[in-house]
């Protein structure tokens, strides 16, 4: 293809870039003929895509399918107040250009799956992996070994980011740096557990650095390397990463040679919800207004009790289970909930496993307040 | 206490909310024995039944991977920090 020219307008504006030797005129020519995937446009994707396009990278594709949510701004600053309740994409793609007209962008709104990820990579040169799963993370993972992008990967929990680059020829892939998933529920989603706003910011602009190092060819690559940052101690720690000469999809015995069924990988098809017997919050309500017996345990932090609770509920964190569950009488029936339904089917697990009586609210207290009572604050 | 064994965030809430243990130990294994011993709950966050390290839980031995070199029973000396670092996949 024919290589696009910097405009006067542009040279201009990419000045600052320009007069870098190590970018130069014919670095941000590169710039502008390359393209990167964002999957995802969230809090890594929100600072990601922004640095993108004011670097002047020509095509930046966006994979998503949201909609932009009031507790999405506390972090994904790519929207704004302006634009919740609409499409993710539409929101970003209109920042993305009020800031620099010279891009263009590319909206993909659909659920990365296995039977779309290779075609959506092979149109792209980097691919930079936002997502919030287990399953899509290997999924993004396995396409970019199979297509032979690069995965600028970041990954943020609470207070905490890691950084990488994956899938480069001679480098390792994030399945030789975990071979496998946790099990579902075992570690808690950033919904749950929360994150630091400014998190994403530092690890999405850190993804941004080394997509824009690969398409310029400048530097040494994050690869075979491991960043760890740590927000409260404010340290980075740098670890190696060795590619695995057994990794069913980077080594020279590879047994994947096309995307698999994820969501059975992460264990998601045996949900523990299908065992678990669970009510609805309509179910609930008409137990309590029937003034049933039995008692509403809560399995939530305290930190969460406090800003939002249900009348007459008994706080016993998941965490404390093991070691607290004694207080709670064998012979009653237990209603049990937390924010979204995950934590407390876990604790109905664990409290049926130990002979009680446990039933698991669905959705949790965030349903609770969106169809039983809205003056229960949503977090 | 002359090894120091740092734990992530996600991990602190099952070892009394803290994020350093010292210990004294030969080896990696001997050193999470020697911290499952204070923090029992740790045990089935970072091995599976069959006494393996988890495949989502990476040990370091200073910047190495456990794992590259003898796993568990991989050597530790006075001065070496063990770093846990469970896989994470936040991004939203």
């Amino acid at each position: 293809m024919a290589q696009l020219e910097l405009t006067t307008a542009e040279k201009a504006r990419y000045d600052r870039h320009l007069i870098m030797p190590e970018v130069g005129p014919e670095g941000q020519k590169k710039l502008k003929n390359a393209s990167v995937l964002c999957v995802g446009a969230g809090g890594l994707g929100s600072p990601l895509a922004l640095y993108l396009a004011a670097a002047g990278v020509g095509r930046i594709g966006i994979v998503d399918f949201d909609v932009v949510d009031e507790s999405n701004l506390q972090r994904q600053i790519i929207h704004d107040t302006q634009s919740v309740g609409t499409s993710k994409l539409e929101s970003a793609k209109k920042r993305l250009l009020a800031l620099n007209p010279f891009i263009s962008v590319e909206l993909h709104e659909t659920r990365l799956t296995s039977a779309n990820a290779v075609e959506l990579f092979k149109k792209y040169d980097v691919i930079a992996d936002g997502t919030d799963n287990f399953a899509t993370r290997y999924l993004v993972n396995d396409a970019c070994v199979l297509t032979g992008r690069p995965n600028a990967y970041g990954s943020i929990f609470r207070f905490e980011g890691q950084l990488a680059v994956f899938g480069l020829k001679d480098g390792p892939c994030y399945r030789c740096l975990y071979p496998e998933p946790p099990p579902p529920g075992l570690v808690p989603s950033c919904a749950e557990a929360g994150v630091l706003g400014v998190l994403p910011g530092v690890i999405g602009t850190m993804q941004a650095i080394e997509a824009l190092k690969l398409i310029l060819g400048i530097g040494r690559p994050l690869s075979g390397r491991l960043m760890l940052y740590d927000a409260l101690e404010q340290s980075w720690r740098t670890l190696k990463v060795k590619k695995n000469p057994a990794c069913p999809v980077c080594s020279e015995n590879a047994t994947i040679k096309a995307p698999i069924d994820y969501e059975a990988f992460c264990g998601l098809k045996e949900k523990p919800t299908m065992s678990i017997p669970d009510i609805s919050v309509q179910d609930l309500k008409a137990m309590l207004d029937k003034k049933e017996k039995f008692i509403l345990v809560d399995v939530r932090e305290p930190h969460e009790y406090e800003i939002a609770k249900i009348a007459g509920s008994t706080l016993i964190p998941l965490g404390k289970l093991p070691e607290r569950y004694g207080e709670l009488d064998k012979g009653a029936k237990l209603i049990v909930h937390c924010k979204m339904g995950g934590r407390s089917a876990k604790a109905v697990q664990f409290l049926r496993e130990k002979g009680y009586d446990a039933t698991n609210v669905a959705g949790g207290i965030n349903a609770w307040s969106e169809s039983i009572d809205p003056s229960v604050p949503q977090y | 206490m002359s090894i120091e064994i740092r734990l992530p965030t996600a991990l602190r809430a099952f070892a009394d909310k803290q994020e350093k243990i010292g210990v004294d130990a030969g080896t990696v294994g001997e050193a999470l024995e020697q911290m499952f011993s204070k923090h029992e709950r740790l045990r089935q966050q970072l091995m599976s039944a069959d006494g393996k390290l988890r495949s989502f839980v990476n040990v370091y031995v200073n910047d190495d991977d456990a794992r590259d070199k003898q796993g568990l029973a991989t050597a530790v000396k006075d001065g070496d920090t063990i770093l846990i670092v469970p896989a994470i996949a936040g991004g939203r």
